[in-house]
């Protein structure tokens, strides 16, 4: 019995069905994280990006190694880390922002280098076209550089969603009652955890092919010229 | 305790962790090739079973694989002890990964030269062991290079089936000393010089191949 659902072990097939409430209750926690952490990584992402082209070399270097080591170590120590070491400095958050913070951050690596490559790939020419034109640094960025950027890093950018989206399992560890959580709980209180454990992967398996699916879509239906802002 | 006491146990724990990267990254490759190779295959078979081994996968987060064959698979009758898991799962993990990019590689090759090759009535198996592989092969190593580190990084998942590998150790150690700063540090640097290492090893071996023919001349050359 869980949030009011009991189950039923009868058989796999109706202990299967009988849990899928449960595991719905941990879909949706499961969701909210790759959402919240989603969010973090692409706003993140950029900040880093811009860091890394500024004009003072102590900026950029460090933001270049910060980038090099939060992507080259592992998800669950840096969430550990801030698990355990954030409140030390009086910094207190719920187990799910925790968890969430710790993916955005894994991922505004991954993301940071998206939008380098994305920037460094407008050619050499239009940024003194720009320069000649007399645009502002913010038109130039506008009406120039994001245009063409978009359709070039939103295929990137796509595939790390599924890829986080099935990296949030991970939180279970600190706490969290997302969807493998939850069935770990399960399988502790019945002594039965090839049927939840079944599950949670049966449900991961469409949701990531689904959203691969959706990103082919959007890579094939945005104009390669690029999208005007205005 | 000062911070130097913490790296006995520490390093104890970075030769597990790297033990099982290594093994896992080698048993990877392997099987990405197979699966790779059967997945541009005619045989459709076995372009079927690595297509089906390939999504289940690549589409499932590892910690369920993991849990799935730790927890579960005894529960069949069907049970290995903690390190073969460790080691199966992400061997398994980063061979549908590697799979992928076996397969792009293998395609990327010219298809003038494989009909050339089927003008000059060379078999399947010597047109890619002759003539695609070793140019494939050298496009492979850059997304391999990043397959490793992603493997590297996975291996901190099977602390949680109670291997006492780097992540498992630095786990243990904030217990005792609840110095979590300092601990996670010095795992974090860890990590991260353990993966400088193995992006040093692959640059190396992809030098190694750009150098001369990967493979060596045979006497139909």
């Amino acid at each position: 019995m869980m949030y009011g659902y009991a189950w039923d072990t009868t058989t796999p097939l109706t202990f299967a069905i009988s849990i899928l409430p449960i595991l719905g209750i941990g879909l949706l926690v499961t969701l909210k994280a790759a959402a919240v952490g989603y969010a973090i990584a692409l706003v993140l992402g950029l900040v880093l990006a811009l860091l890394r082209r500024s004009r003072f070399k102590i900026i950029s270097w460090t933001v270049a190694g910060f980038t090099e080591f939060v992507r080259d170590t592992p998800l669950l120590v840096q969430l550990f880390f801030l698990y355990y070491v954030l409140p030390d400095f009086g910094i207190v958050l719920p187990a799910f922002m925790t968890g969430a913070l710790a993916l955005g951050l894994q991922y505004s690596a991954y993301t940071s280098e998206v939008y380098r490559g994305g920037i460094d790939a407008i050619p050499r020419g239009q940024w003194e076209a720009a320069t000649a034109l007399n645009l502002t640094r913010l038109q130039t960025y506008r009406d120039i550089v994001v245009p063409q950027m978009v359709p070039r890093i939103v295929p990137s950018l796509g595939n790390y969603l599924v890829s986080m989206l099935k990296e949030t399992p991970v939180l279970s560890v600190v706490t969290v009652l997302d969807m493998l959580g939850l069935a770990n709980m399960i399988g502790e209180r019945t002594f039965e955890y090839l049927v939840p454990l079944s599950m949670v992967g049966l449900i991961f398996l469409p949701m990531t092919i689904i959203c691969s699916a959706l990103i082919y879509a959007v890579e094939r239906a945005l104009p390669k010229s690029g999208i005007p802002l205005r | 305790m000062t911070w130097t006491q913490y790296l006995p146990p520490l390093l104890k724990g970075a030769q597990v962790t790297v033990m099982i990267s290594l093994s896992s990254i080698v048993i990877g490759a392997m099987l990405a090739f197979a699966a790779g190779i059967a997945r541009t295959s005619s045989n459709r078979i076995l372009s079927g079973i690595a297509f089906v081994y390939i999504v289940l996968f690549r589409g499932t987060p590892l910690l369920v694989q993991l849990f799935w064959f730790y927890y579960a698979l005894p529960l069949i009758g069907i049970s290995f002890d903690p390190i073969t898991t460790g080691i199966m799962t992400l061997s398994l993990l980063t061979g549908a990964f590697g799979a992928e990019v076996v397969r792009g590689a293998l395609l990327s090759v010219p298809h003038t030269q494989l009909e050339a090759a089927r003008a000059l009535n060379f078999s399947k198996t010597y047109t890619l062991w002759h003539i695609s592989m070793p140019q494939a092969v050298i496009e492979m190593m850059p997304a391999f290079g990043n397959l490793a580190i992603q493997n590297l990084k996975d291996t901190a998942l099977v602390s949680l089936i109670s291997i006492a590998d780097l992540t498992f150790q630095a786990q243990s150690m904030r217990n005792i000393t609840l110095d979590s700063a300092t601990v996670y540090t010095l795992t974090l640097v860890g990590y991260f010089i353990i993966a400088l290492c193995l992006m040093l090893v692959v640059r190396f071996i992809e030098m190694k191949l750009r150098r001369g023919p990967a493979f060596p001349r045979s006497a139909h050359s």
